[in-house]
């Protein structure tokens, strides 16, 4: 074995609680073990930990992690900081701030390697190849910014790979890539790793992206291991739930949230920390459980893996709505429009009937925003004709039809004005378009946060105390009370972790259910799946095709959905042969 | 919200002495005019007259009980400066934030004429239409205010601009909401902190600047008694009888400092927590 790590635990210095606690796995050469788990998790602390680092403010408590026979939890500082580069390296989430905007790239990727430079440099050049990037010495005298952004992390990999580490570890390298993007970058992990017989950690929240590239998967919760072996094989009630929460590209299913909140750093640790959300709890989950092999073939720390297995995988599989023959509701024809003279859309026609939910598709640069903004009025510069509910919307327009037209931004942590309460943020609105004050308001707010789900205990809280999914069901809560026709959707899940996405998927569903009438713009090919009735695609302005769901994401004609189709990853569609 | 950045602040031994002062000087202000023993402008010993027991501080140039025309002489310097700091940031706030919301051309044009206003130096400024305009109390304040405005409206354009650009204020604009009740509920409390820091700073400096007036002659009028009107009258005097002169300087000083340990205290906790409320 390669790499063996045993009771790793960081503990946080200000609480004295553990944030990761006895992690501990074995991993050989040439193999990827995916790390993965929701934000709050630890993996990132876990994965920092093994090159024997702890953020500020915590300190690792104990364990080993040994490569190559060595312990880097037991070396001291000086030769600790020699290893990391030499023996593990580390390649960060976002490769803009891992490279320095400053530094050519023959620079950045030598000044690691005690080698004298021409020697550097040739070992620099067959990296870059190994990683699918030219060596020449015009590639390597440009600065990181003259690179694309998953150029960018394949020189990531390539300077962390340089030194000849024997283990790599990666932390969501992919997160915010495009899928296109991302399946090349993952080609080259495995590639690298098999090889120079490397072993590699791979951090994601993505379940589909870590099943596709490890060979064996990690799964941590509340900061320890819950689960070890393969996501096919999941025994685990977490790691069954959050399969279960995830969408598919392929088919529509029903999406399961898990129902609670994640464990913060200081909860009660004595018995299996997922009981309290587990619907297979019983009485012997007051202790802790250890994590021992099941018969599916895993490791999982659960009592109860045998009911666990007994019980069916919830795979309820919907069907497409019909098409639908109303009237359309919005009619967008020949539209252009661009930023400060560069046209970033062009020619582009849809049309959305009225109840039907619309995903507006594509890759960043795409043009999807100004799309969106366009129809909200956010954009000045636009000629075309867009035709909402009969009218024709300017970017001027007045109070009913902006009431009618509302959106919901991406980031639920800008959305809602920190200084205002749950229940004032819904005020605004419904004093704005109704001229409501008072007790007439403060019900119809309420009935808004009833259907979102959000408990009334919760109105007075600040958005600050509020997790990223509730705070984006309260800004649809916002989007609702103005009693919407149209409401635009933009990535309102990218933000959110798995479980919470399909809670806030399920209530979008359960919205056009009630008939209204939606644009979801996302990159995401699976959560399209799981809400769209039809389908625009865009590339570079235009768009390139647009049909039913199902028929462009099952039979997709323009080349360009065929590659997105393509490089578009699914979470291991079966678990039922576990038990 | 900012409240509790104030609670924060409050309990930085910085703000405790802050305040403490504050809380002196505000108890001179207040109350003195009651316990004085002598009217303000009696002349009622001899000129320039030592400490003694009807005189606990000496007579000033002129005769009149030093004690007396200090326990008087507050309430003109704080309401003065209190509205010169209330003009200089209401009105900076005002032009900021609207430069910060409205940005383009509208930005350019009030920012250049808050440069050209900030080329002059304020005592200038004031003085230039002091001379043309004749002497008055509210005439002085308001100007030394309006000197205030261009760096009031620097520091908050700079702090509105990511709140105008945050996605809260955006969905506001989507629904059409009028301009002012933007600017007022949902840009204005995002602001706060930068807010209470400028006026805590402006009030101080107000106070120096319109006791720097008095004492040239262009603030408050002889015979009312003022602190910084006193440091003029009493310069001469200063080698034979210092306490007229340092007295009132002492009270500016207390003021000053305290409010600028209280400004400060709060600026570092902001600072430290990065406006978080």
């Amino acid at each position: 074995m390669e790499v063996e790590v045993s009771g790793v635990t960081v503990r946080a210095d200000a609480t004295g609680h553990d944030i990761v606690r006895d992690i501990g796995f074995e991993l050989a050469r040439g193999s990827v073990l995916g790390v993965v788990g929701e934000s709050g998790s630890g993996k990132s602390t876990l994965a920092l930990a093994l090159l024997g680092f702890a953020r500020k403010g915590a300190t690792i408590t104990g364990g080993r992690v040994v490569v190559d026979d060595v312990d880097l939890l037991a070396l001291p500082e000086k030769e600790l900081r020699r290893a990391r580069g030499s023996r593990v390296a580390y390649v960060p989430q976002d490769p803009a701030t891992a490279l320095n905007p400053s530094l050519s790239l023959a620079t950045q990727l030598t000044e690691g390697l005690r080698l004298p430079r021409r020697e550097a440099l040739a070992r620099v050049r067959s990296l870059l190849e190994a990683v699918g990037l030219p060596g020449d010495d015009a590639f390597l005298r440009r600065r990181p910014r003259q690179l694309s952004g998953g150029q960018q992390q394949r020189v990531a990999i390539a300077m962390a790979v340089a030194p000849g580490p024997r283990l790599i570890v990666l932390d969501e390298p992919t997160t915010g890539l495009d899928v296109s993007t991302q399946a090349r970058v993952l080609e080259v992990v495995r590639e690298l790793c098999r090889s120079r017989d490397l072993a590699a950690i791979y951090v994601s929240h993505d379940l589909a992206v870590v099943a596709e590239v490890a060979d064996r998967v990690l799964v941590v919760y509340g900061g320890e291991v819950v689960e070890h072996g393969s996501l096919a094989r999941a025994a685990h009630p977490y790691t069954r739930a959050l399969l279960a929460a995830v969408p598919s590209s392929t088919h529509r299913h029903r999406l399961v949230p898990i129902p609670g909140r994640a464990p913060g750093i200081g909860a009660d640790r004595s018995g299996c920390v997922f009981a309290p959300r587990c619907a297979h709890a019983a009485e012997e989950c007051s202790s802790r459980p250890p994590l021992v092999e099941v018969p599916s073939g895993t490791l999982a720390r659960c009592w109860r893996t045998a009911e666990v297995a007994r019980s069916p995988r919830p795979a309820v599989v919907v069907d497409a709505a019909p098409p639908f023959s109303g009237d359309e509701i919005l009619t967008v024809s020949g539209l252009n429009a661009g930023y400060g003279g560069r046209q970033t859309l062009f020619e582009v026609s849809f049309g959305l009937a009225r109840g039907e939910c619309l995903a507006l598709v594509g890759e960043s640069g795409s043009g999807k925003t100004t799309m969106s903004r366009c129809l909200v009025g956010l954009h000045e510069e636009q000629e075309g004709k867009i035709v909402f509910d009969g009218q024709v919307l300017a970017p001027r327009r007045d109070k009913d039809l902006r009431r009618e037209l509302q959106y919901v931004f991406q980031n639920p942590y800008g959305s809602l004005s920190p200084q205002r309460t749950v229940e004032s943020s819904l005020l605004v609105p419904l004093r704005h378009y109704f001229g409501l004050k008072g007790t007439e308001a403060r019900r119809r707010a309420h009935e808004a946060l009833d259907r979102v789900e959000i408990p009334t205990h919760l109105a007075n809280r600040y958005p600050a105390e509020l997790s990223g999914g509730q705070r984006q069901r309260v800004a649809i809560a916002r989007a609702l009370v103005c009693r919407p026709k149209l409401l635009i959707c933009d990535e309102i899940t990218s933000a959110l972790d798995v479980s919470v996405q399909a809670a806030v998927v399920e209530l979008l569903r359960s919205l056009l259910a009630e008939g209204l009438s939606m644009i979801f713009v996302t990159h995401d090919l699976a959560v399209v799946r799981s809400i769209a009735d039809t389908v625009t695609v865009l590339n570079q302005g235009r768009v390139v095709e647009k049909g039913t769901a199902d028929a462009v994401l099952s039979s997709p004609t323009h080349p360009y959905t065929r590659s997105l189709v393509a490089a578009t990853l699914d979470v291991p569609d079966t678990f039922e042969h576990a038990g | 919200m900012s409240t509790s950045v104030l609670g924060r602040a409050a309990r930085t031994g910085r703000a405790r002495l802050g305040v403490g002062l504050l809380g002196v000087v505000a108890l001179v202000v207040v109350l003195g005019p009651v316990f004085a023993p002598h009217p303000y402008d009696a002349i009622v010993g001899p000129p320039l007259a030592d400490p003694s027991g009807a005189f606990p501080l000496g007579t000033d140039i002129l005769g009149r009980d030093v004690l007396s025309r200090l326990l008087d002489g507050g309430v003109n310097l704080t309401w003065m400066a209190v509205l010169a700091a209330g003009i200089g940031v209401v009105l900076g706030s005002l032009v900021g934030l609207t430069a910060a919301y409205r940005g383009g051309a509208v930005d350019a044009v009030l920012m250049r004429a808050m440069d050209v206003l900030l080329s002059f130096p304020e005592i200038i400024f004031v003085l230039l239409f002091v001379s043309m305009l004749g002497r008055s109390t509210v005439l002085t304040s308001a100007l030394v205010g309006v000197a205030f405005v261009p760096g009031v409206s620097r520091v908050l354009r700079g702090a509105a601009i990511p709140v105008v650009g945050s996605d809260y204020v955006l969905w506001a604009r989507v629904n059409g909401l009028p301009a002012g009740r933007i600017l007022l509920r949902e840009v204005l409390p995002g602001v706060t902190s930068p807010l209470m820091v400028e006026a805590g700073t402006r009030l101080v400096w107000a106070v120096s600047a319109i006791a720097s007036l008095s004492y040239l002659g262009f603030g408050i009028a002889p015979p009312a008694a003022d602190w910084g009107l006193m440091v003029g009258e009493n310069q001469d005097g200063l080698s034979v009888a210092p306490l007229p002169v340092l007295a009132p300087i002492a009270l500016i000083l207390m003021m000053a400092l305290g409010g600028n340990l209280v400004a400060e205290s709060v600026a570092r906790t902001v600072g430290r927590t990065e406006g978080r409320v």
